[in-house]
């Protein structure tokens, strides 16, 4: 079949080849060939277990933490297959960046959440350090919200604001990829509309990937979008093109609400 | 057709209603019973707590006087204080937990941490329950055995190892069922910005579960502050004043228990007020204990 799969017409960040991923003897990539522009917001949506969540735990080798998972395949970024690596994983995620889907602040101050990821890769003065973190929560959208109170905990800020907190913490360290994994799906419709803003805002600086089971907000954020169902990347694409044009059925179903 | 099914109707829900209304009064009385039960079992719990407490107040706070904290165990029937026994208690007990709680936490950590199903693991929680129940005399005995039988003299020294080695079970136990309620997703988003692994622990996971370890160790503290066995084989006692933790030394449980046994008046007085002291030490760790996780 002549489809578009898997290579926007763009610069890739990410190439991933013949990824299979097994949960134990649970078969949950059957090899997929997604390439992730660069400077660009890509979607993945399909349904709960589609594979879209665990494909994202790949890219920063998250899965790793829990031995009876395994990879298999390529993804390379910047040249080098992320899996099979020398470099220490600690390193790669400083270079691809996470946000989950619970917001987690650290248990210490707002402050500190922030200069924690920092303080692992960079050694800086206490000025350089301020400068970061503001840095970091006006990119976040949360200095404003914040700047009085950066000795409080974490914790004591909404949800809404802690997800932004996460993000500030994320991209504190300069990522080159931030991989959001249904970021909104515990945030109110107006922190939602905040987020999105800043993931939009987002995408002139990093290569942005994100996980969502909200296909409006795929529509409204992201430029790329790829459908998933049971481990097979069914179609992906220019978002406009997907949702107005998708050229699979099971694409068109799914976006419209006809599936199963 | 359709006015007798509406009657039968009728006439089923009224004699439902009954049916309902004898249910509920059997139902109402076996509730009330089973409360009286309840009542009675913790009227009886609680009233044995009380005049224990009761009497511990009533005779400890007779005796308590400036001279119980600045003078030594006297002889029989001569004034005196228990100044040697709270400075031993206190030397042996914050000592104790000084060497159990980094191992116990250590320990804990790893078991928490590192080696969640392995068969060390495995091996280390079976020993480290039995530890946690054993009887402190048999820690007593064994300390006695291995420290004082081969240097040949009860010292302090023994009765810190034998406190410890009660202290270190239990906060083994406490850390890491801490850790394991922190959830994985703080762990996730750690690791997530690159983090080593000893660093998600000590900067992330043990400070989540900060309140609930230090909870561990004051419970730990109390349960040694009160414990007699173990230091009646190993520190032994002593007449007077000693800070040399190479000779025996006093402790407020072992005093309490060769002057309450005594015939001397005096003796009996000061026991009393010991265990008046033990009692608000161990009722205030506990308290401190609750405030601590209610923070949390």
């Amino acid at each position: 079949m002549p489809l578009q799969k898997n290579a926007p017409p763009v610069a890739s960040k990410i190439t991933v080849r013949d990824l299979n991923f097994y949960y134990g003897k649970f078969h949950a990539l059957k090899g997929i060939n997604p390439d992730i522009p660069e400077n660009k917001v890509t979607a993945f949506i399909g349904p709960s277990g589609c594979g879209k969540s665990t494909l994202l735990r790949t890219f920063n080798r998250m899965f790793e933490l829990y031995p009876e998972q395994r990879a298999e395949g390529q993804i390379v970024l910047d040249g080098e297959n992320l899996l099979t690596s020398k470099q220490d994983v600690a390193l790669i995620r400083a270079k691809v960046g996470m946000v989950f889907q619970k917001p987690t602040p650290f248990p210490m101050s707002i402050y500190d959440n922030i200069a924690f990821g920092v303080k692992l890769f960079e050694s800086l003065n206490a000025t350089d350090m301020d400068d970061r973190v503001e840095w970091a929560l006006r990119k976040a959208a949360l200095w404003n919200e914040v700047k009085d109170k950066l000795g409080q905990s974490g914790s004591g800020l909404s949800g809404g604001q802690q997800q932004r907190l996460c993000i500030a913490r994320g991209i504190a360290i300069k990522p080159e990829v931030l991989l959001l994994d249904e970021p909104c799906s515990a945030l109110d419709p107006i922190s939602t509309a905040k987020v999105e803003e800043l993931i939009a805002e987002l995408k002139n600086d990093y290569t942005v990937v994100i996980v969502t089971h909200n296909m409006q907000q795929a529509a409204r954020c992201s430029d790329y979008t790829a459908y998933m169902y049971l481990g097979d990347l069914v179609e992906f694409g220019e978002t406009e093109q997907m949702f107005f044009k998708p050229q699979r059925k099971e694409t068109e179903d799914y976006i419209t609400g006809r599936f199963g | 057709m359709n006015m007798s099914t509406t009657s039968q109707q009728l006439i089923s829900a009224a004699e439902l209603q009954k049916v309902r209304q004898s249910r509920y009064n059997s139902r109402k009385r076996l509730n009330q019973i089973a409360l009286t039960l309840s009542l009675i079992a913790m009227v009886f719990g609680v009233f044995w707590l009380v005049w224990i407490l009761w009497e511990t107040v009533r005779l400890g706070l007779g005796g308590m006087s400036v001279a119980l904290f600045t003078q030594m165990t006297p002889p029989p029937n001569e004034i005196g204080g228990i100044s040697n026994a709270i400075f031993g208690s206190f030397v042996m007990v914050m000592l104790a937990t000084f060497v159990g709680t980094p191992i116990g936490i250590m320990a804990g950590v790893y078991l928490a941490e590192y080696d969640t199903h392995g068969w060390l693991a495995s091996a280390t929680r079976f020993v480290n329950d039995i530890l946690l129940s054993a009887p402190s005399i048999v820690i007593g005995l064994f300390v006695y055995t291995v420290v004082v039988a081969q240097f040949k003299s009860f010292s302090a020294y023994a009765g810190i190892l034998a406190l410890a080695l009660i202290v270190i079970p239990v906060v083994i136990r406490t850390t890491e069922n801490m850790l394991t309620l922190v959830p994985s997703s703080l762990r996730e988003a750690a690791y997530a910005l690159g983090t080593p692994k000893w660093k998600v622990i000590i900067m992330v996971t043990l400070r989540a579960a900060r309140a609930g370890v230090i909870t561990g160790v004051l419970l730990a503290v109390a349960r040694i502050a009160g414990e007699t066995a173990p230091l009646l084989f190993t520190a032994l006692n002593n007449q007077f004043w000693n800070a040399d933790l190479s000779k025996p030394m006093a402790s407020l449980p072992v005093t309490i228990f060769k002057f309450a046994m005594s015939p001397y008046e005096n003796w009996q007085h000061l026991a009393w007020a010991g265990v008046f002291l033990i009692t608000v030490a161990v009722l205030g760790l506990n308290i401190l204990a609750r405030v601590l996780t209610r923070q949390k």
